[in-house]
């Protein structure tokens, strides 16, 4: 470990000190135990460099060089229901959890109306109270002990989101659970932190977001823990749209037993510096996990995608299609792999990566990784790289587009092969919504919307 | 018929890659003319239709196109197309995650707006398409579907004179339209091609075979061999080739104007 880094890691020791100070009886409780055993874990870890395999194309000195400060604080929000609109509050009922700085704001949140039995809503009292079945789950997923990044999660852990769905619950309408990171103006961390429990046969769907609300520095380490219990359909999308100076670092865990449907969409627009990883484990037979992933980058961002798909049981399916969208002197980063145990016989997984190089800077890191020890599977992987086609780019020149209309219309067509699998109808339209904003830099197309029927 | 020429193209010559595969192209067409364009293959005659529409893979080192009074070859392939020139591929393009609707609709306002006219809403463009599509006895389905995306070889042909009916254009070059159709589907796409002839438009079909002109009837037949139009002439022209075969006019020196008159 470097000079630097050691100073780095005794910076977040030593806020973890001034935080425990301001516990008082809570520093006895459970959660702090696994607090303290997390920052002891994430003193050993240290962070990552190039030097580690799963870190090899991303380079998180940008996150190593800032001392970010742990919000250990609610504030009193200063953001009003109205801003939130402007940065990605989709506009469709819903139910909604909203966390400023990584603390539930209550003001803000709009939880009416819930089927009975369902949960949604901040586990921070949960949390000190010990409450038994929440610590059943919770960092039973997320491992830390070799994740520094979760461990330095688990370390500040104060607030989060529980969705808990009991057994035959349809939960018809979505839930958003947004992470607003405010105005502070120096270097700060936000940690947070979500758990979902998705019992036998339930359904829902849950849209996690990430905004910041100006283009301040920040630092967002959130961990994600799903459980899809036996039979249950889960979509989860995941918007990452931060300010363009922070960093955002997002980990999702799930667990996958038998029969159960999980699709995950992750959407990434923001951030300097941005990796999303997805660690997913089909634990029962007959499971189908399905990882969708779309980055658009521009400037100088980095946006990296980990996946890691981990077949441990048979007759599960897999389907994998990450795709990126780089302009300027961006860098995208697409890892995946996929594990088949030596008893998931029968195991379709299938992986495909794209990427469409706008610029002649921009550049991809991309690495398939398939581990197979059982003998009757069928997976498949593929990745392109390339740029706008000459010849689309001439037919629709030919029908009358510009030439800049043209490539923005080809552009957003590849973007969509992603967000048309989002299936919560207006947080799809709001996403291309979002990408066209982005992709036309203040270009505007007249009525760019369809005209389907 | 009107006098005043449409287009004229006066010894034009393109090459590839430093091929020369146009060297000396002379035609002229006015308003209301169907044309055909004859020729074994590699003769040039795609060529001609993408220079034309404006491909700029290919260099014209000499020669001129006047469209309408305006220089042709300094347009944009846009430009041109909002001027009224509309190629129909050989191979028709597929774009997946593009709707035809939305393909269309952009491609039709974007004319409208060059020309001074008001853009379509959604339903004005929905009902003249509705009304377009059954010219070439396509489904409205059509319409969500993704540019050509998954089409067979006879959707893809029709979907460009579908186009072409929705788009309105004043010069059109069909460039073997009916390659890869069966008789069902020629006589579709012909019959959806007549019903667009005005006297206010051109067609320039390209063809390899004679068939498609039993259907679309020619003003005038031009043979291109090598490069260039060693014959001209009427329909009747274009049953003698089928009978001769292009070996009977690729011995002619030069070219043989009959008919089209200069």
């Amino acid at each position: 470990m470097t000079q630097t880094k050691e100073r780095l890691v005794d910076w977040y020791l030593m806020s973890f000190g001034e935080f425990e100070k301001t516990l008082n009886g809570e520093a006895q409780t459970r959660l702090h135990a696994l607090r303290r055993k997390a920052i002891s874990k994430f003193v050993d870890l240290g962070f990552p460099t190039t030097k580690d395999e799963e870190w090899r194309f991303t380079n998180v000195s940008p996150i190593t060089n800032l001392r970010f400060l742990p919000v250990t604080e609610p504030e009193r929000s200063e953001i009003r229901l109205e801003e939130l609109s402007v940065v990605g509050l989709p506009d469709f009922d819903c139910i909604r959890l909203v966390y400023v700085d990584g603390h539930y704001a209550s003001e803000l949140s709009l939880t009416d109306g819930l089927p009975a039995g369902v949960t949604v809503g901040s586990f921070r009292s949960g949390l000190k109270e010990g409450n038994n079945s929440l610590f059943q789950s919770l960092a039973h997923h997320a491992g830390y002990e070799r994740e520094p990044f979760t461990a330095l999660n688990t370390a500040f852990l104060q607030d989060g989101a529980l969705v808990h769905v009991p057994r035959g619950i349809v939960v018809d309408r979505p839930i958003h659970i947004l992470y607003v990171s405010g105005r502070r103006s120096r270097p700060f961390l936000t940690v947070p932190r979500n758990l979902f429990v998705i019992q036998d046969g339930a359904r829902v769907s849950i849209i996690e977001s990430y905004v910041g609300i100006e283009e301040n520095i920040y630092f967002t380490n959130a961990v994600t823990e799903v459980v899809v219990g036996s039979g249950s359909v889960v979509e989860h999308d995941k918007i990452q749209s931060e300010s363009v100076k922070g960093f955002h670092i997002g980990t999702i865990h799930v667990s996958q037993q038998e029969r159960s449907t999980y699709t995950a969409n992750s959407v990434s627009l923001g951030g300097g510096l941005v990796r999303n990883n997805v660690i997913a484990l089909l634990d029962g037979e007959h499971c189908e996990c399905t990882l969708n992933g779309l980055s658009l980058a521009t400037g100088t961002q980095l946006i990296d995608n980990h996946t890691t798909i981990e077949h441990a049981k048979p007759k599960c399916v897999s389907h994998e299609l990450y795709k990126s969208i780089l302009d300027g002197a961006s860098k995208g980063v697409f890892s995946g792999k996929i594990f088949v145990r030596k008893d998931a016989q029968k195991t379709d997984a299938k992986q495909t990566n794209k990427t469409l190089l706008l610029s002649d800077e921009a550049t991809i890191d991309t690495k398939p990784q398939l581990e197979i020890f059982a003998d009757d599977v069928k997976c498949t992987h593929g990745a392109t790289v390339g740029q706008l086609d000459e010849e689309q780019i001439f037919y629709l020149r030919s029908r009358g587009m510009g030439l800049e209309q043209a490539r923005d219309v080809l552009t957003y067509a590849f973007a969509r092969e992603v967000t048309q699998r989002v299936h919560v109808e207006p947080l799809r339209d709001q996403l291309e919504a979002m990408i066209h904003a982005k992709l036309h830099r203040g270009r505007i197309i007249q009525d760019d919307r369809e005209t389907d029927e | 018929m009107t006098n005043s020429l449409m287009l004229e193209i006066k010894n034009l010559h393109a090459s590839a890659n430093g091929n020369k595969i146009l060297s000396g192209v002379n035609l002229k067409v006015r308003p209301g003319e169907v044309h055909a364009i004859m020729g074994p293959n590699g003769s040039g005659k795609s060529t001609l239709a993408q220079v034309l529409a404006g491909r700029e893979t290919y260099e014209i080192p000499e020669g001129e196109v006047v469209y309408e009074g305006k220089d042709l070859l300094a347009m944009s392939p846009e430009e041109r197309a909002r001027e009224g020139v509309f190629l129909a591929f050989q191979y028709p393009v597929e774009i997946p995650g593009v709707t035809t609707s939305y393909f269309l609709k952009a491609a039709l306002n974007s004319i409208r707006k060059h020309q001074g006219l008001q853009e379509l809403d959604a339903v004005d463009f929905l009902s003249r398409v509705k009304e377009r599509l059954k010219l070439v006895d396509m489904d409205k389905s059509f319409l969500s579907r993704s540019v050509n995306e998954g089409f067979s070889g006879g959707e893809k042909k029709r979907n460009e004179i579908f186009q072409m009916a929705v788009l309105e254009p004043k010069l059109a070059i069909l460039d073997e339209t009916d390659s890869g159709l069966d008789i069902d589907a020629l006589r579709i796409v012909a019959d959806g091609v007549n019903k667009l002839r005005r006297s206010d438009n051109a067609i320039i079909v390209v063809t390899h075979y004679q068939r498609l002109l039993n259907h679309i009837i020619p003003d005038f037949v031009h043979v291109l061999v090598d490069g260039r139009v060693v014959r001209s002439g009427g329909k009747d022209l274009a049953l003698q080739l089928e009978e001769k075969g292009y070996d009977w006019v690729k011995s002619e020196p030069n070219g043989v104007s009959v008919g089209a008159e200069k």
